[in-house]
């Protein structure tokens, strides 16, 4: 079933913050097997410049996409999401993410489009940190995979 | 930001060091817990057929993190990065053996840009299958 046109636009009200936590990096570098010291001790880090750890670049994604949630279960919208599969990730940083960083994000459905049967949705998710700053920019696309199509 | 990668010692074609990173299972699993994605396609092999997968893969964004390493080892300061985009474009599939697998990552200096700042240009292929498209990078440069 072909998404409602008239969500292209539409603005989720911004999340509760998000404390980034200093052991919650650590333990997502070392996920990806990541030893830059800079993700791991603030010494190195304020070697580099910075004046705390900071995250490794896809970090704040796990942030942003539970941030799309909203979108992604707006019944009004009725999006399958068992249908759902992560087609594009993007990110535009202003400024790295880090710890103590309390951060907020507001997700807008930027597109909406039907091809081969297929919904595609394009949520924006602007992080902005407890001063109303800007932090980054995550675009995600998303593919809800036709009824009858086996394929992922 | 201090990118130990000198804007003006690199030029069009400049190549980054290739780096190969292993997945495992276990890989998986840790990654779930770290990034709180849980989706069962990355960790049941009975779930990741049902839904008409060959086996358990690896979450994109698990693909996307080790992709980006190769960037960021190379400039040292991962603030270096200021734009990332991949199209994923087909599933890094994880058997479960002692070997799992392997996503293998290469990477050259596509363009230079202003304000000392290059596009790289990222390959990424697993079992000899681009499994990222569009993937590049804006890097800031010292």
């Amino acid at each position: 079933m072909a998404l409602d046109q008239s969500f292209v636009g539409r603005t989720y009200p911004p999340t509760d913050p998000y404390e980034v936590g200093r052991e919650k990096i650590r333990e997502f570098a070392v996920a990806v097997g990541d030893a830059n010291p800079a993700y791991a001790d603030p010494e190195a880090a304020k070697a580099l410049g910075h004046r705390d750890v900071l995250a490794p670049p896809t970090f704040v994604f796990a942030i942003t996409f539970k941030a799309a949630g909203q979108v992604i279960e707006d019944p009004q919208l009725g999006l399958d999401y068992s249908r759902v599969v992560h087609g594009d990730q993007r990110f535009a940083y202003t400024r790295p993410v880090y710890a103590g960083d309390r951060l907020t994000v507001t997700s807008t459905i930027e597109a909406i489009k039907t091809m081969a049967g297929n919904d595609i949705l394009d949520i924006r998710g602007e992080v902005h940190d407890e001063a109303g700053e800007h932090v980054v920019t995550a675009w995600t696309k998303l593919v809800a995979r036709a009824a009858g199509t086996e394929e992922a | 930001m201090t990118a130990k990668i000198a804007y003006d010692d690199v030029e069009v074609g400049t190549e980054l060091p290739t780096q190969t990173f292993p997945v495992t299972r276990a890989t998986l699993v840790q990654y779930a817990g770290a990034s709180g994605d849980f989706n069962p396609i990355h960790w049941n092999e009975k779930f990741a057929v049902e839904v008409g997968l060959p086996d358990v893969i690896a979450h994109g964004m698990f693909t996307m993190a080790e992709a980006i390493r190769v960037v960021t080892d190379w400039t040292g300061d991962p603030a270096a990065v200021v734009e990332y985009g991949v199209r994923f474009t087909k599933p890094v599939v994880v058997p479960n053996d002692d070997k799992g697998a392997t996503i293998e990552v290469s990477a050259k200096v596509a363009a230079k840009l202003d304000d000392h700042k290059v596009r790289v240009d990222l390959t990424v292929t697993s079992d000899e299958r681009k499994v990222l498209g569009m993937s590049r990078a804006v890097v800031r440069l010292a």
